[in-house]
């Protein structure tokens, strides 16, 4: 392409795609108001998004050579914590708190039928599985929205860089159609069946639900049929066996950054905020006991869950399962944290939040990912020049360059192995890859170069 | 005798180098680093991201600040003007004094200004310190043509710096390609094109003459003899560095280009070491130059020189050459010996990728067919292997069965071994199959 066309791109495609999505997300807060639209305009809505996303990104970086693209990142107000992050961040968690608390507010009805935003969803819902949509739907349709659109600009992005490229698009498919196609026709064609969890990724404990009385009956129901029974043993299988070995082989990241929907949104649409994230030995220590309470809080909640399901119990050395133990994990972890601090606070915070800090899911792939897996970030001997481009640009919050002026391994809980230090690195200093455990942690590392120099890499 | 007094100039990789490991191996010495650029050590090398928006000030430093009380090493920011070398003091412009048993000297460099008439006008400017850094964001602000004078690393990367911002560029170099004393032809040419990809002017050949002032006291244009009168608002001066050592030349330190040390780094003054951009060996390390201005060098004679201070004497002995840059784009990585001109009974094999980006050259002995040195664009190879390959003094062929081994690319990324391979085996007449990677070999 010439460059004469390459800059035409950037000068028209990046404000008409603004423009489109602009429109997308104007007519979602008309009916977000209560205003009742006409259906048309809902398809109008989606294909407005979506497509403006698209061409957003491709016409932000087509016309560009290909290569790392973090200019001025820190200069602008959306990526540095100025006004417009703190207009987003608080759109996006007014959004979550209305979703969990007050879906009322988004036109959710006790009786009778829906009204606003939800309602206006309902064309799509009744199109994909026959049925009026629910506040979930919604949420679920607008999140695939995001990480299709927005995955398609990583992509853009990203296009030198292959590991980037399939990750993305790896992402991308397991949430448009594990996570939101085929969960969503099956509701449709097995309308009998009670609700259960039909996204074959969203494993114990991620998925907090799964054990209660409620799933597993729903599971095990007549009505859950056979399908019910397969979905209960891959829950279980997924969590003691799948998630051990696969993490065993690769690392955790074939999970956090490859397939999970809270990776596929922070890797997406939450890549613009990626270097927020707090580098301090502080918040790692906050993150070791945060991550780690959390893992510990769901088994417990799981574990008296289940004396309640086979001992018949509704309460637990006296007190009521639902009231003490379910509720406040859901309002706490499943909602407060996961979703109103973990996304909406994106633009403050950085894009893994959850993640880092929350995730149980994460912290039983980290603790397998930390003592017993091949995966490994491996240094390039002594050619690190400690820019600080990779710490800068971890989304964990890892001091990346830390190890790596050291000649030391990254063998990390908490990395997701997103590549994205690898890729920023000038250097080439920095490869995720998966070997032998021998030689994985290097302890006392030999900064080559030098004949005779050996580090202690113990203290300073 | 109480703990030793351990006084560090410079906190730059080299000084600060030196006082880590100083303290890794002794818990008693005093250590004390001075520096009058910043009080913390900052990575010099990350100033280009600083300025393009990528990172921020505070990234640039490697160590969180309070790392530096927790391990006792004593900050002073402050300016050495003069050392008593007799009474092992140092004299500092605000006129206090401090005395040493032990005085490390890590002054670094400064930018090479060759007394170019309006060299000092405002919007004139090199690029090494971070007060270089805020005055080139100052200088900067607003303007659409600058020009950059000398094509080495700092050049191109203020090149790109500029860049980010939009400013136009016109980048004068004086020989007859870019970085035309390192880079052999096809890898100049590669680079070249990426440059100008870039939208960045190259005038090759051509020599800055005279920086010219606006009624203000600032640079208005700058006059070349073979492109004439250049209008532009800002003028970078990249023409390589110098030895940071003017207020010792007339002391008792023994100095030439550098402070001229021997391979203990001890210079001629008893007590007192130099390291890094500012120390010149007496005889050069056996195939090295006698000044090696990057920052691994600063790193491991910091290394070297906190053994020889903790007791046990330590030569300095670097081991095969290495290092690495990116151009823009295009990273570049270099192990072993490859030089500008083809020596005298070397041979060489260069590949190079149909889209114009990716290129490795190798070097090696032409009768024995020894490796010795490699050049990547592009591609990342693994330091550890190549740094063994050369010390043990592996063939050229040994090398090119083993390239996928040797590759540090990201993963799922393409490999480019066969195709080098083919093109290998037809240039000599080889058969030579390339091996699947194999992690024992890596790791034996
Ligand atoms: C923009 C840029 C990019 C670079 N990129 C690379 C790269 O990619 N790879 C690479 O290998 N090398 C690179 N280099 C070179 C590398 O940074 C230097 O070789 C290295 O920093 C030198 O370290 P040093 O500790 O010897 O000296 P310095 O880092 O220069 O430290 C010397 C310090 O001593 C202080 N000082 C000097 N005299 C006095 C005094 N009288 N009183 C008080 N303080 C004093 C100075 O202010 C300075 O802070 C780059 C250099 C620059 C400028
Ligand atoms: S260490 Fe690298 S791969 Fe791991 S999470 Fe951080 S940036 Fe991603
Ligand atoms: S980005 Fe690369 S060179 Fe820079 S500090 Fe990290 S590993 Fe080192």
């Amino acid at each position: 392409m010439s460059l004469a066309s390459n800059q035409n791109l950037n000068t028209l495609g990046v404000p008409i795609g603004l423009g489109l999505s602009f429109v997308g997300l104007v007519i979602l807060a008309l009916s977000w108001m209560g205003i009742a639209l006409p259906s048309i305009l809902l398809w109008v809505c989606l294909v407005a998004l979506l497509f403006g996303m698209m061409v957003f990104g491709v016409s932000t970086y087509a016309g560009e050579t290909e290569g790392i693209k973090n200019n001025g990142i820190w200069h602008k107000s959306l990526t540095n914590k100025g006004m417009l992050a703190w207009v987003s961040g608080v759109v996006i968690t007014g959004f979550y708190v209305e979703l969990y608390w007050f879906p009322e507010l988004l036109g959710l009805s006790a009786e009778g039928a829906n009204t606003g935003l939800i309602a206006f969803f309902d064309p799509l819902s009744f199109a994909l599985k026959g049925s009026a949509a629910s506040q979930w739907f919604v949420y679920g349709t607008l999140y695939t929205i995001a990480i299709v659109g927005l995955g398609v600009k990583f992509i853009v992005k990203y296009r030198h860089n292959r590991y980037q490229f399939w990750r993305t698009l790896s992402v991308m498919v397991a949430q448009l159609f594990l996570a939101y196609f085929i969960p969503e026709i099956m509701e449709g064609m097995y309308q009998e069946q009670p609700y259960f969890a039909k996204d074959l990724k969203y494993f114990w404990p991620l998925n907090y639900y799964f054990f209660e009385d409620w799933h597993i009956n729903n599971m095990t129901s007549e009505a859950g049929g056979s399908m019910g029974m397969f979905y209960l043993v891959w829950g279980i299988v997924g969590f003691t066996t799948l998630t051990p070995i696969i993490t065993y082989f690769v690392g955790k990241r074939w999970y956090c950054s490859w397939v999970c929907g809270c990776g596929g949104l922070a890797e997406t649409a939450g890549d613009p905020f990626r270097h927020l994230s707090d580098k301090s030995i502080k918040s790692w220590k906050l993150e070791r006991w945060l991550i780690h309470g959390v893992l510990l809080y769901i088994v417990v909640v799981t574990a008296v869950v289940l004396y309640g399901y086979f001992s018949g119990q509704g309460s637990f050395m006296g007190m009521d399962i639902y009231t003490y133990f379910r509720k406040p994990y859901a309002f706490l972890i499943g909602a407060a944290f996961s979703g109103v601090v973990g996304v909406g606070f994106y633009p403050l915070l950085g894009n893994r939040v959850w993640c880092r800090f929350g995730c149980p899911m994460a912290a039983y792939m980290g603790i397998v990912q930390r003592f017993k897996s091949r995966f490994r970030i491996t240094t390039n001997g002594g050619q690190c020049i400690s820019c600080g481009n990779c710490s800068t640009y971890c989304e964990q919050g890892i001091d990346v360059r830390s190890y790596a002026q050291k000649g030391q391994n990254i063998v990390r809980a908490s990395c997701v192995g997103c590549g994205v230090c690898s890729a920023v690195c000038p250097r080439g200093v920095l490869k995720l890859e998966n070997g032998p455990e021998e030689n994985r942690v290097s302890d006392n590392p030999i900064l080559i170069g030098h004949e005779q120099t050996k580090l202690n890499s113990d203290v300073i | 005798m109480g703990a030793k007094r351990i006084v560090i100039i410079g906190n730059g990789i080299s000084g600060i180098t030196t006082a880590r490991n100083v303290r890794k191996r002794n818990a008693e010495a005093q250590i004390v680093v001075v520096s009058s650029e910043t009080k913390y050590f900052f990575s010099r090398t990350a100033l280009m991201y600083a300025y393009m928006g990528h990172m921020k000030k505070e990234h640039m430093k490697p160590y969180e600040d309070g790392f530096w009380a927790k391990n006792r090493i004593e900050l002073c920011f402050a300016h050495v003007n003069s050392i008593d070398f007799e009474e092992q003091k140092l004299n500092f412009s605000n006129g206090k004094q401090t005395n040493y048993d032990k005085l490390v000297l890590a002054l670094g460099s400064t930018p090479n200004k060759f007394g170019w008439p309006g060299q000092d006008l405002k919007g004139v400017q090199g690029l090494y310190s971070f007060n270089d850094l805020e005055s080139m964001e100052e200088n900067t602000v607003g303007i659409k043509k600058a020009v950059i004078v000398g094509g080495g690393l700092i050049g191109v990367e203020m090149a790109e710096m500029l860049r980010s911002r939009k400013i136009e560029v016109d980048f004068l170099v004086r020989e007859k390609r870019f970085w035309g004393n390192v880079l052999p032809i096809e890898e100049g040419k590669l680079i070249q094109r990426h440059i100008n990809e870039h939208h960045v002017n190259l005038l090759l050949e051509t020599n800055l003459e005279e920086i010219i002032s606006d009624e203000n006291g600032r640079v208005r244009a700058v006059k070349t003899d073979t492109h004439g009168e250049i209008e532009c608002q800002f003028v970078g001066l990249t023409a390589g560095v110098s030895p940071n050592i003017k207020f010792l030349k007339d002391s008792e330190l023994e100095t030439d280009r550098g402070i001229l040390v021997n391979e203990f780094l001890e210079t001629n003054q008893p007590n007192v070491y130099a390291l890094g951009d500012c120390a010149q060996f007496k005889t050069a390390p056996k195939g090295r130059r006698n000044i090696e201005q990057v920052w691994y060098t600063g790193r491991m004679m910091g290394e070297v020189l906190a053994k020889t201070l903790t007791g046990s004497k330590t030569e300095y002995k670097p081991g095969n050459w290495f290092n690495s840059a990116k151009f823009f784009d295009i990273e570049y990585q270099t192990y072993g010996t490859v030089t500008a001109n083809l020596e005298e009974g070397h041979s060489q094999f260069y590949w190079e990728h149909n889209n114009g980006k990716i290129g490795i050259k190798f070097v090696f002995d032409s009768d024995s067919r020894r490796f010795i040195g490699i050049n990547t664009f592009g591609v990342r190879m693994r330091h550890e292997l190549f740094d063994k390959w050369l010390t043990q003094g592996q063939s050229i062929d040994f090398i090119m069965e083993h390239l996928e081994d040797a590759n540090f690319d990201p993963e799922l990324y393409k490999s480019y071994g066969t195709e080098i391979l083919k093109s290998y085996n037809s240039e000599f007449n080889k058969n030579i199959k390339i091996k699947k990677k194999s992690w024992s070999r890596i790791f034996s």
